[in-house]
């Protein structure tokens, strides 16, 4: 395994009420790499996600990000620190323009406006229909679209590490595919990523390596291919 | 007759100018939080009452000193509101959030009347007292201080809310609040950045108005009422709609003020906007919401 981990989360466990959702997670992400989470719905996926960017709360464990520890940080705090976090279900800021969405998704690198700028060129570029609707309301895009917008508002955050959550969510098989050849792509211009998703058979395709959650517990472990070769794998979520 | 409509029109411009600026004030920060601010109008009476309470007296500061000093002092209760109130209460229904500013604005009220007691108080006329002939009508050099400065305070506030990323990153906190947290925005900051804007607004107009209607502990509760008229006659969540239904109602009171009784303006501005409301529940120029999923 190549250096120390970006990320690692150990035992982190996180709680909705007297429910706990995630019983000791514990995963590392290094530098360069694109690990993928799958699991089925309601498994935690989104729940770690979101106590990594601390918009839920941990109730124990760590997370350690580029060294720092980060597990009780401020969300604005773990942003700045290069973890952007593309939500499931888009969240794109809906009356807001196309072009606004980006901006903001850069708010933390406003003052870096030549860096902006280009970036901002480099996305229109990886998504031409976002330049054409630059100046629609990013609620009147499609799904695929607001995927596009979503990633392309996380990009502008100066990501060290990519959480993508759900890409696939409600998307039509061609758009998915277009999708995650972009994250791949992503992923090939030096960005890490960490992808969690439902659809096992298209995450662990274009990922290095990946873990297996069931309810909130990390049950499986390994490179993408043996995972994906794996039988219990391809009968709970590959569907063989 | 003409003339005496053309005189009616300048008050309710200026009557309106006011309203659209509390009405603005509650177009932010519902914007930034979905909570409909009853304060807004305390907001109005803190400006004007601490603008009087700053210029009074012999050792009084000049009157421009005096009126940063409300502006300053008002957008700190603003903040303070939201800091004590607002925030604490974080997860609330809207209704929850609603009553806590109405209970706010009782306690400003309060406040108020102990510190100042029931007195009307006016400032002096920024630049006099003579009137100004339009045509037959006649206007008072504060009635265009009004004008204007509403007109400044509105661009000022739509190049920010359109123009900057600050400005932006405050809607974005209402449209998401997740989504807000994700791209880095500190949302705690932005909405108390919000509220602390919502009532340096509030306290401009109090300045603005407090030499033409005087001001006292109580102003607020009527100027609160217009003004949330203004913003859901406009639409609420919708900054311009809010100062173009202050507008409106202004000449509206005006109007029927001159034209009918003035004992009915009040009626007659509420019975519009009920009108509104049952015909157009968004408001005069409030947007049906476009979002796909």
């Amino acid at each position: 395994m190549p250096s120390e981990a970006l990320l690692q989360v150990e035992g982190l466990t996180s709680h909705y009420g007297p429910i706990q959702a995630l019983h000791g997670i514990s995963l590392e992400v290094h530098p360069g790499e694109l690990v993928a989470m799958v699991g089925a719905n309601g498994a935690g996926k989104t729940t770690l996600l979101h106590t990594i960017s601390n918009v839920h709360k941990a109730s124990g464990g760590r997370v350690v990000f580029d060294g720092r520890e980060i597990t009780r940080s401020a969300p604005h705090k773990i942003v700045r620190s290069g973890i952007c976090h593309i939500p499931e279900g888009r969240q794109v800021f809906a009356p807001l323009s196309v072009e606004d969405n980006l901006l903001l998704g850069g708010f933390t690198q406003r003052r870096d406006k030549a860096w902006m700028a280009e970036e901002m060129a480099r996305i229109y570029a990886l998504f031409p229909i976002l330049q054409e609707k630059r100046r629609q309301a990013a609620g009147t895009l499609s799904g695929g679209q607001q995927q596009m917008l979503a990633m392309g508002r996380a990009l502008l955050g100066r990501p060290k590490l990519l959480l993508l959550d759900e890409p696939s969510m409600g998307l039509a098989p061609l758009l998915v595919a277009e999708i995650f050849r972009v994250v791949r792509e992503l992923n090939e211009r030096g960005v890490t990523i960490l992808l969690v998703e439902q659809n096992a058979k298209a995450a662990l395709g274009i990922a290095d390596r990946g873990y297996v959650l069931e309810t909130g517990r990390v049950v499986l472990t390994a490179d993408a291919d043996t995972l994906l070769a794996d039988e219990a794998v391809q009968k709970a979520y590959l569907g063989h | 007759m003409f003339d005496q409509i053309l005189q009616f029109l300048l008050t309710g411009i200026t009557v309106g100018s006011t309203y659209a600026l509390v009405g603005l004030g509650f177009a932010i920060i519902y914007n930034a939080s979905d909570v409909v601010n009853f304060s807004q109008g305390e907001f109005v009476m803190i400006g004007g009452m601490s603008a009087v309470a700053l210029s009074a007296g012999d050792a009084g500061l000049p009157l421009w000193a005096a009126a940063i000093g409300a502006v300053l002092i008002t957008t700190l209760v603003g903040m303070a509101l939201q800091r004590f109130a607002i925030a604490p209460a974080r997860g609330a229904s809207v209704v929850t959030t609603i009553i806590i500013t109405i209970g706010a604005s009782i306690f400003l009220r309060g406040v108020a009347l102990l510190v100042w007691g029931k007195d009307l108080f006016a400032l002096p006329p920024f630049s006099g007292n003579t009137p100004i002939q339009i045509g037959n009508a006649t206007v008072l050099p504060q009635n265009l201080w009004v004008m204007g400065g509403g007109v400044a305070l509105v661009l000022g506030t739509q190049y920010f809310f359109n123009r900057t990323t600050l400005g932006k990153a405050i809607l974005a906190c209402s449209c998401n609040k997740t989504a807000a947290h994700l791209v880095g925005i500190n949302v705690g900051v932005m909405l108390l950045l919000a509220y602390g804007i919502a009532a340096a607004i509030g306290a401009m107009a109090g300045i603005l108005v407090a030499p033409i209607t005087f001001t006292s502990y109580d102003t607020g509760v009527m100027l609160g009422l217009k003004g949330f008229s203004a913003a859901i006659l406009g639409g609420m969540g919708n900054p311009m709609g809010a100062v173009a239904g202050g507008l409106l109602l202004g000449l509206i009171e005006s109007l029927s003020a001159g034209l009918i009784s003035s004992g009915y303006k009040d009626a007659i501005g509420f019975i519009i906007l009920l009108l509104v409301l049952f015909f157009r529940p968004s408001g005069l120029f409030g947007k049906a919401s476009v979002e796909r999923v």
